[in-house]
Parts: structure tokens; C-alpha cells; sequence
């Protein structure tokens, strides 16, 4: 839970910036943000969330989500 | 130069090197010599060879002309002028020895000599006091003294003597000797001109003036910072390290660079055998000419400490003793461990973590060791949580992450601009450095919540200071934006040229709007808005503007958006690309530019290069011989989380102390205590060990070779001038764990590691021990375009092409105080303690921060009924700790302040999981919280000085001792 509320915190966080370009630029820069700097592990937990419905997350997150790369399942 | 084992002997000319291009030549007894207009008579000489006599000059000060000893005869002139001060014209025909001057010069001697105690053969400075070797240099051979009026007898005829003054003890590092005092005030001109502390004078007149600390106070209770300026200065054994004193004067000397801060002074280390007599701040040092502050001159005690821990140890579980073994063990423990831990949790579970306390060799190669053994991109370094900002913000604007001038840039600005940083506290020297150009005239702008001691210290006045409320940077930065693109005060004409046209339109467009204006601002910010207008037009228009920051700026959730704003004011006034202007992040700790320069992040591989590039990885896939993982690695606060989570159970610390310099310690604590294997690689057991499996005990500066990077992208050499106590170097240490792990690495020098650097990263190609050898210190980018490296970045245009300009809206951070939590914390530093204190505590340093403090303006603290001194309880909606209170008006009503340098104090107790948006850089510079008198000390303290006390026992022949 905690882990989530951070989450859903810190990519708020990365929308809000991106808030003030102009939409497109906007999207694209926070896909390239996760994308650059988010583990496969993080990225997991992302798209966990935004599966089961994105609650929480910034309308520009939820945008970007669509070309954020997927990591490749957990091999355990 | 490779360095002879002798001492080495920097030539003193006497007098300061004129910058000017206009040459005149003269002759000095019979030889021409060529020097720039406004050379001394005295330096032209020395430059000819030829060395006259002189007590009161230095090159390091001004001259002043006192002693008279220096005296010359010039064909057509009268008299016998002092060589110190008349300065060079052509054509000009000088004698420095003539029948006439040797007379003069004795009889000054002898006066000289006259009040002088004759104890030489068992005086400190026997053998290095330019006293005694001006007395030879003249011929002095007799003296005629008079008895009764002297300045270093007790006493007089059996009375006590009035002109005697003890030897003044209370600095811990040096004495001050008035008997053996001639007056010569080159001690007061240091101090002055050097350090800008303006702390000495000569008191009285004549024969009866002596020097005085303060007004007649004791050196420990002036204004004096101990940077040692006047120790170096002083011709005598007046003023003296006590080490000498104690030991004896050095005999060969090594050049090597100050392990503490980000200015990174040049030294020479002056030893006695394998002894360390001295730290002599290096005149050649490129960043420091010649200067130091008390941590890199005096505080090396902690490398001979006896809680220096020198032998491997290890334990199964951390509520057990610790056990020794050889280091094979060691190395063999942490293999397995490792291995086991990746074969049931998977790649992933492991990690590691560079210092900006090691070297460039050190960070390489433990990245090295992550990217390659454990084969993922789990390594991350603490300069997330300083300086991460910089270079994502940087990154963005400019194209670069680095600072963009020399440090020698400030002699040439007419306006500095000092945003979060407090230099004389966290980077003595380069202030030192500022001090200097300010009295010269440059102006002032200071953006921080604190009233530091820039705004106002003698001789110096901040022309503006923003006292903004913390977490507001963004806000008061885009308003001065805001203020020079209405007044139209930009450089259109730079903007053109070196900047994406475009873009500034739109961030014109942008910043224009009123809720930028200093009107709205001041609002949010609590700054005046004509103080916001008067500084940014200064900046705008008082000629060359340099902006310095620090991690006032980073340490904030918009860290990295308020160093894309900083870079838009330089850009928008065209302050970039030339001596005197720039962007310039003053770095914490010493290497926290190499640090970043050496790939110690979890996205990219030295130089700055994304992982996810396949022609970067195919360079190191080559030289290691490995396939890399193309996707990023986990940061610190990631690691934690994921440990806590039961995915990630190993991990390599080198150098560092998480659990007491990473915020939230509570979860930093959790973190590490679900974790099966924790290595420690430092010099003490530190509190991070506390919950370490595997102690390796590290080396210190002294112990090895290296480079260091600075703020100024300068890279200084290491040099080991001693034998490591624990046996090893901490890169051998490093490749004795990958050996095991069966990487057979083969390195048999750190100058191997740094070719292989040069080999992988463009921006080093043309870094090499034997370059560095050669030239002392580049700065990088050092290659084929630029073999002596590059003092000044972005030159003819941005590093990425045009120069960026990006809208930086403010956005409060989530960390406002409430009615729980009213106040607002931010943290800092002091001078004599270095981060998270572990080596200054354990020197003399302590004298002067014995614990830390918490400040509280006297309207907060009379509300809550406390006085000066109380102990008072610290709580956030983090934790809570207790401190003493120190009521002063430095703070803002509203705002409290403390430093981190002591576990006990555990300030990141209180700090929350907040960080910066782009990098988690933690948020460390605002904390709501709520400040009480206390009964004692917090649960949190007494709970967990057990738990260290514990954690500390060291199995030893079979008994319990502490280790500490
Ligand atoms: S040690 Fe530095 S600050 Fe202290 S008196 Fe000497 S020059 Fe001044
Ligand atoms: S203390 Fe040393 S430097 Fe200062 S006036 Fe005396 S002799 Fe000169
Ligand atoms: S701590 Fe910094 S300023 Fe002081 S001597 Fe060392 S490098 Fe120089
Ligand atoms: S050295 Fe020139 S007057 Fe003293």
C-alpha cells in the first residue's frame, strides 16, 4: 500500500512538470522519463497499477503509460 | 614531474605575480630580465635568479615594506628603496649588494636579532625560519643586545617583564609564540588578504607592537577558522603547527589532493619517514593557489585513530559478535553469500553503492564490479542525494552536467549570484576565493532562508538578500526571469546565436505571465518584491554574472526544476561561455563530480552515456567481456524499498553511510535489516555497520593512489604516502571480491584503471597518471581537441548544439507545514566537520562543534517557552529526535536549521521519503515539523544507541571488546 501511494506520488511528481509543455511534448517526456530512469521492476509495479485501473494517477501519466516500455515478466 | 622523495621547496618571489600583458625589461646586477608592468624590483630578481634579502615579504600577500631589509640602489635615483614595493620600469639599471646595502641590511639584523631569544639549536623551527637564514644571508656576526628592554624573558633583572606574553596554546593545531614575534604582519595580511577572515592585528607601535587575536583574545576565541593562512605565512617559529613542534620539521614531501570537499585543495603532505608531519596547502594547486581551510591542513588525525578497524570481519547474523578472518576468507564469505542470494531471489537481488569519498579508480571499478559480476545495473552512488539534480537539470539545458567555469573564473566577475550554498562554511577556500574578488568589488545576490555569513562579514556586504521561504527557489528564480524579460533586459543578441529561438519565444511567452511577477511571488516566497526586481536587474546588467549554487538548490522535491531555472537566467543574459559567468554547482563532498563522471548511476555507464545505447554497452561489452543489461538499475531509495519488500538481499556499500546520511532512517534501517548480506567497506565501523554482515576495512587518502575529480571538473592526484594500516588499497579490496566471484581482474596499478577509463570514455581519452604527472591537474573534457583539458564549457556554443530554454512553473511542495507540524526545517553544514562526521569527529575538530544544534528564531522559541541551550525534541510526521537549542535571528520566524554531522543527533530521523521529481534526491532542505522542550532524549535515540552498542562487539583472541 505504502508502496503505491509512492508510486502513484512520484509520478504525479514527473506530470507535473511535464504539465507545462504542450501536451504531446508533454506525454512523450514522461514515457521517456520512466523509461530512462525506472527499473523493469518499478516499471512492473507501474503497469500493475495501471492494469487494475490507474486510480490515483495523473490523466498525463495514464497517457504516457501507453509508450512506456513493458518489462519482460519476472522469470522466478 | 614524477615526485622526488625530497621535500619540495616552492620559490617565494616575494611579492604576488602581476597579470599584466605589458612586459618591461631591466637589468638587475648586470642581467636583463623581462616581467609584466607592475612586478616588483624584488620578484624580477627572483625571477633573474638573484634572491634579496627579506623578512616581510611573501608572495602570498601584498607587500607592505616594514622591514627594510630589502633595500636596493637604482642608478639615477637617491637613496635605498625597498625592493618589495617599488615596482619595475623600463630601462631601469638595480644593485641588490652593494657596500651600502650589506651595511644597512646588518644593522637592520642586529636589531632584529637584538630582541630576538637565541634558543635556534632547539627552536621548532630550526632549520626552516627565514629569521635565522636572513641573519646568514647578511653576514650578522655580532649583536648587542639590550637586556632590559626585551620580548622573551620572563623576567627582567628578577622582575617579572612586562613586555612578555605567554605562548597563547588554545588552537588545537598550532601555537602562537609572541616572544618569538618580529612584528613583520605577514601573518595579519594572510588572514586578511589569504583567508578574508580579517581576525589578527598588530597591536601597539614601534618596538612594542606585538600581534593580537581579535581584541586581545586567545586564538580559540577570536573570529579565527584555524585555515592556517598565517601559520604559512609566519617567517618565525611565532606561529607553528604543533606537530612540528612535537615531531620535528619534514623531510620529503608528496603532492596530493584534500579528501574532504568539493574544492579539492592541492597539498603537500610533509612527512618524516612514514610519518605525516604537515599538510602544506600546494601554491601550484589549481584550485586552491596556495590556500587551505582547517579540515584538508589539520584535520588527518582520523587516519591514525584507534577505532580504525584493520582486519576483515564477518558474522551470520547481525546480532551476533563480530568474528576476524584473513581477508581470503572475507572475500570468499561475500562471494557465496552473493551468489546464493542471486541463485534463489534472482539477478536482481544485489546491488552496490559508490562513495564520492573514493577515488575515480574506486567508483570504476565498483560499478565495474555490478555491471559485470553481479550482472545488472543495481549500483548507485550519495551523490543522489546531493547533487543528482544538477546533472539532470544541467543535462537538459545545456547538454552537460558539469559545472561550467574554473574556479579562477570568479576573478573575473562583476556580480555573483549565491543561490543555496554557504561557502564559507562548506567550501572554505573557493570562499576565501570570493571574499577576495568582493572586496575588489564585485557584487552581491544571496538567495537563502538563512541569514549566512556572506551577507555581512567584515568588508563585505550582500547588495541583495533573499531570505525566501524554503521550498520557494523556483518561484523566486522564475520571477527574476520574470523581471529581466518584461524590462527587456535579455541578450537578444546571444539568444540568437547560441539558443533555440523557438523555445525562448514560447518560455517568454511563459514567464511573462503575472503569477511569475515578484508581486505574486513575494507571497509565496516572503521576499520583497522590489529585492527580487533589484537583484535581477543587478544581475542583468552589472557586467559579468556568475551563478554558484549548492544544495540549497538540489535537496528539493524541485531540485531539478530549479536548476533548469538557474540555467535559464544565465542563458537569458548570455552569462555563459566565457571567464567570469557560468553555472557553477559548488559539490559537497570531494569527489562527488567523479562519482557521477565514473557511471555510478543506475541508467548510465561512465560518461554519461544512457545504458540503453547499444553502442556504449558494445564498448564495455568488449573491454569486460560480459553481455549488459540495457535497462536501468535500481536507485538507493528503490534498493530499500525492494528489500523491504523481501525481493533484494544483498548489497555492497563502499565508502558510505546510508543509514546516517540517507533520509527516513527508519525505513533506511528496515531496508538493511531485511537484507541476508550487507558488506561495509569503510575505515570505522560506522552506522550502517550496525547491520552489516561483512566488515572490509578501507584506507584512507594517504594510503593510496587515485584522482579525485572537483566541482570544477578538475582531476587532481592521489598520492599514497604511507603504507594502508588495514593492508590494501581500497581497489585491491574491491578486485579481491570480483576475483572471487571469478572475474580474474589483473589491475596492478590504479593508473591501469584510469587508462581503461581513457580507453571507454571519450571525455577522459587523454587522462593519464603520466599526463597528470606532467601538467599537475586537467579538467575534463581532456582529449585529442583539448589535450590540457577544458577550463571553460560552452565556449563557441551549447555542448548539445543550441541552448534550451524550459518553462520551470513552481509547484509547492507536498511538505508544507500544518497545524501538527508549523515549522520548517532545512539542514546545513559547518566548516570544521565533514557530512556525516565520522573522520573530523574522530580529530581536534570537535572543539569547535562538540554536538548539533538546533536554530530557532527567538519569536518561535519564546512561544514554546524555550531558552538558549534547552534541550529541545525535533518531530516530523518522520520521527523525532531531541537537540539543544540555539535562539538566534540568523533563522527566519518560521524556519529552524541544523546540521547532520553527528549519528547521535540522527537528523534523518525526522527527514522524510520526499525527494526531487526527476532523480529522488531526497528532500532534505524542508521538513515540516514541530519543536518542543524535552525531558530527554527520544525513544528512537536510546533504542537505537543499544542496538549500536550491540551491533559493535568485536570477538577478539576469544574475549568481547567494543569497537566504536
Ligand atoms: S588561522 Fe586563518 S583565520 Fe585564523 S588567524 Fe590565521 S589566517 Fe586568520
Ligand atoms: S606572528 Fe609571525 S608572521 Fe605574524 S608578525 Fe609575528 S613573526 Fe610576523
Ligand atoms: S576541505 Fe575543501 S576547502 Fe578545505 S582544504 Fe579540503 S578541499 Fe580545500
Ligand atoms: S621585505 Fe621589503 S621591506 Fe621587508
Amino acid at each position: 500500500m505504502a508502496t503505491e501511494a509512492k508510486m502513484i506520488r512520484e509520478a504525479n511528481q514527473i506530470a507535473t512538470f511535464f504539465h507545462s509543455k504542450h501536451h504531446d511534448e508533454g506525454v512523450a517526456g514522461i514515457a521517456e522519463h520512466l523509461n530512462k530512469f525506472w527499473a523493469p521492476r518499478q516499471r512492473r509495479q507501474f503497469f500493475d497499477m495501471i492494469d487494475a485501473g490507474g486510480e490515483g494517477f495523473d490523466e498525463l501519466v495514464i497517457e504516457a503509460s501507453a509508450t512506456v516500455w513493458r518489462p519482460e515478466p519476472v522469470a522466478s | 614531474m614524477k615526485n622526488p622523495m625530497s621535500l619540495i621547496r616552492e620559490i617565494d618571489y616575494g611579492t604576488p605575480a602581476s597579470t599584466s600583458e605589458t612586459l618591461v625589461t631591466l637589468n638587475v646586477d648586470g642581467f636583463e630580465v623581462t616581467v609584466p608592468e607592475g612586478t616588483s624590483i624584488m620578484r624580477a630578481s627572483m625571477e633573474a635568479g638573484i634572491e634579496i634579502p627579506k623578512l616581510c615579504a611573501t608572495d602570498m600577500v601584498e607587500a607592505f615594506g616594514s622591514c627594510r631589509l630589502c633595500l636596493v640602489e637604482i642608478d639615477g635615483r637617491n637613496g635605498t628603496p625597498s625592493s618589495c614595493t617599488t615596482p619595475v620600469t623600463p630601462g631601469m639599471v638595480v644593485h641588490t649588494q652593494t657596500e651600502k646595502l650589506k651595511k644597512i641590511r646588518r644593522g637592520v639584523m642586529e636589531l632584529y636579532i637584538s630582541d630576538h631569544p637565541l634558543d635556534c639549536l632547539t627552536c621548532a623551527a630550526n632549520g626552516d625560519c627565514e629569521l635565522q637564514t636572513q641573519a646568514g644571508v647578511v653576514g650578522l656576526r655580532s649583536v648587542r643586545y639590550n637586556v632590559d628592554a626585551n620580548h622573551f624573558t620572563p623576567k627582567v633583572r628578577g622582575e617579572s617583564n612586562f613586555r612578555y606574553m605567554e605562548k597563547d596554546e588554545s588552537n588545537p593545531y598550532f601555537t602562537y609564540d609572541p616572544s618569538k614575534c618580529i612584528a613583520c604582519s605577514r601573518c595579519v595580511r594572510a588572514c586578511e588578504e589569504v583567508q578574508g577572515t580579517f581576525a589578527l592585528t598588530i597591536e601597539g607601535r614601534g618596538f612594542e607592537s606585538r600581534v593580537s587575536a581579535g581584541a586581545h583574545e586567545s586564538f580559540i576565541d577570536s573570529d579565527c577558522v584555524s585555515c592556517g593562512a598565517c601559520v604559512q605565512a609566519c617567517p618565525t617559529a611565532t606561529l607553528m603547527e604543533k606537530s612540528v613542534v612535537e615531531i620535528g620539521i619534514p623531510e620529503h614531501s608528496v603532492v596530493t589532493t584534500c579528501a574532504y570537499c568539493g574544492v579539492g585543495c592541492s597539498f603537500k603532505a610533509e612527512m618524516r619517514g612514514d610519518e605525516l608531519i604537515r599538510m602544506v596547502p600546494f601554491k601550484d594547486g589549481k584550485a586552491n593557489r596556495g590556500h587551505s581551510c582547517v579540515k584538508g591542513r589539520f584535520a588527518y588525525g582520523y587516519a591514525s585513530h584507534p577505532d580504525r578497524i584493520t582486519k576483515p570481519m564477518v558474522r551470520d547474523s547481525i546480532d551476533q559478535p563480530w568474528r576476524e578472518v584473513s581477508w581470503d576468507d572475507a572475500y570468499a564469505f561475500v562471494a557465496d553469500r552473493f551468489a546464493s542470494i542471486q541463485k534463489t531471489h534472482g539477478i536482481d537481488s544485489i546491488g552496490g553503492i559508490t562513495s564520492s569519498r573514493c577515488t575515480n579508480e574506486e567508483t570504476y571499478l565498483v560499478q565495474k564490479l555490478v555491471r559485470q559480476g553481479f550482472g545488472n545495473n543495481n549500483v548507485d552512488t550519495c551523490a543522489r542525494v546531493c547533487h543528482s539534480p544538477t546533472g539532470y537539470g544541467l543535462g537538459q539545458a545545456y547538454g552537460t552536467s558539469a559545472g561550467t567555469q574554473d574556479f579562477d573564473s570568479v576573478e573575473h566577475t562583476d556580480v555573483i549570484v549565491l543561490i543555496g550554498a554557504n561557502p564559507t562554511e562548506a567550501h572554505p577556500v573557493f570562499s576565501s576565493r570570493m571574499k577576495k574578488r568582493l572586496r575588489a568589488g564585485a557584487k552581491l545576490i544571496i538567495l537563502d532562508p538563512r541569514q549566512i555569513a556572506l551577507v555581512r562579514t567584515p568588508h563585505i556586504e550582500a547588495q541583495f538578500h533573499l531570505p525566501l521561504q524554503p521550498g520557494t527557489n523556483v518561484a523566486v528564480i522564475t520571477a527574476m526571469a520574470h523581471v529581466i524579460v518584461t524590462e527587456a533586459l535579455y541578450d537578444e543578441q546571444f539568444i540568437r546565436e547560441r539558443c533555440d529561438w523557438d523555445e525562448f519565444e514560447e518560455y517568454m511567452e511563459f514567464v511573462t505571465d503575472l503569477r511569475h511577477s515578484p508581486e505574486v511571488v513575494e507571497g509565496l516566497s516572503g521576499v520583497p518584491s522590489e529585492t527580487i526586481r533589484g537583484a535581477a536587474r543587478l544581475y542583468a546588467t552589472g557586467g559579468n554574472g556568475a551563478i554558484y549554487y549548492g544544495l540549497g538548490v538540489t535537496e528539493h522535491s524541485q531540485g531539478s526544476t530549479t536548476v533548469m531555472a538557474i540555467a535559464n537566467l544565465a542563458m537569458l543574459t548570455g552569462n555563459i561561455g566565457r571567464p567570469g559567468v557560468g553555472v557553477n554547482p559548488l559539490r559537497g563532498q570531494n569527489n562527488v563530480q567523479g562519482a557521477c563522471d565514473m557511471g555510478s548511476f543506475p541508467h548510465e555507464l561512465p560518461g554519461y552515456r544512457h545504458i540503453s545505447g547499444e553502442d556504449v554497452r558494445n564498448i564495455f561489452e568488449e573491454e569486460w567481456g560480459v553481455t549488459l543489461v540495457k535497462e536501468p538499475g535500481l536507485r538507493i531509495p528503490n534498493m530499500l524499498d525492494a528489500a523491504v519488500e523481501g525481493t533484494f538481499k544483498g548489497i555492497y556499500i563502499e565508502g558510505e553511510d546510508i543509514l546516517q546520511s540517507d533520509p527516513d532512517t527508519h525505513h533506511v534501517a528496515a531496508g538493511l535489516a531485511a537484507m541476508e548480506c550487507v558488506v561495509v567497506h569503510d575505515l570505522f565501523l560506522n552506522e550502517t555497520a550496525n547491520y552489516a554482515h561483512v566488515f572490509l576495512p578501507g584506507s584512507t587518502f594517504l594510503e593510496k593512489d587515485g584522482t579525485f575529480t572537483n566541482a570544477e571538473r578538475r582531476i587532481n592526484r592521489v598520492r599514497k604516502v604511507m603504507a594502508p594500516k588495514n593492508g590494501f588499497a581500497d581497489w585491491e579490496v574491491t578486485m579481491g571480491i570480483a576475483n572471487a566471484m571469478g572475474l580474474n581482474w589483473t589491475y596492478t596499478h590504479p593508473s591501469e584503471i584510469m587508462d581503461e577509463v581513457a580507453r571507454t570514455t571519450p571525455s577522459f581519452a587523454g587522462v593519464s597518471y603520466d599526463h597528470l604527472d606532467e601538467v599537475g591537474s586537467v579538467q575534463w573534457p581532456c582529449n585529442e581537441k583539448a589535450p590540457l583539458g577544458t577550463p571553460i564549457m560552452h565556449i563557441e556554443g551549447f555542448v548539445r548544439g543550441k541552448g534550451r530554454f524550459i518553462n520551470t512553473e513552481y509547484v509547492a511542495t507536498d511538505e508544507r507545514s500544518g497545524p501538527r507540524f508549523p515549522l520548517l526545517l532545512t539542514t546545513g553544514r559547518i566548516l570544521s566537520q565533514y557530512n556525516v562526521g565520522a573522520q573530523t569527529r574522530r580529530t581536534a575538530n570537535v572543539i569547535w562543534h562538540e554536538e548539533d544544534v538546533l536554530e530557532i528564531h527567538p519569536h518561535d522559541a519564546e512561544q514554546r517557552g524555550i531558552n538558549h541551550g534547552d534541550l529541545v525534541s525535533l518531530a516530523s510526521r518522520a520521527g523525532e529526535t531531541s537537540l539543544r537549542a540555539d535562539v538566534t535571528e540568523r533563522v527566519a520566524p518560521g524556519v529552524v536549521y541544523t546540521t547532520f554531522h553527528h549519528p547521535d543527533t540522527q537528523v534523518n530521523v525526522i527527514t522524510t521519503d520526499f525527494s526531487d521529481w526527476a532523480t529522488n534526491c531526497p528532500e532534505y532542505k524542508v521538513t515540516a515539523v514541530q519543536v518542543a522542550l524535552a525531558t530527554g532524549r527520544s525513544n528512537w535515540q536510546e533504542e537505537y544507541n543499544q542496538q549500536a552498542e550491540q551491533s559493535r562487539r568485536i570477538e577478539h583472541d576469544g574475549e568481547l571488546i567494543h569497537g566504536d
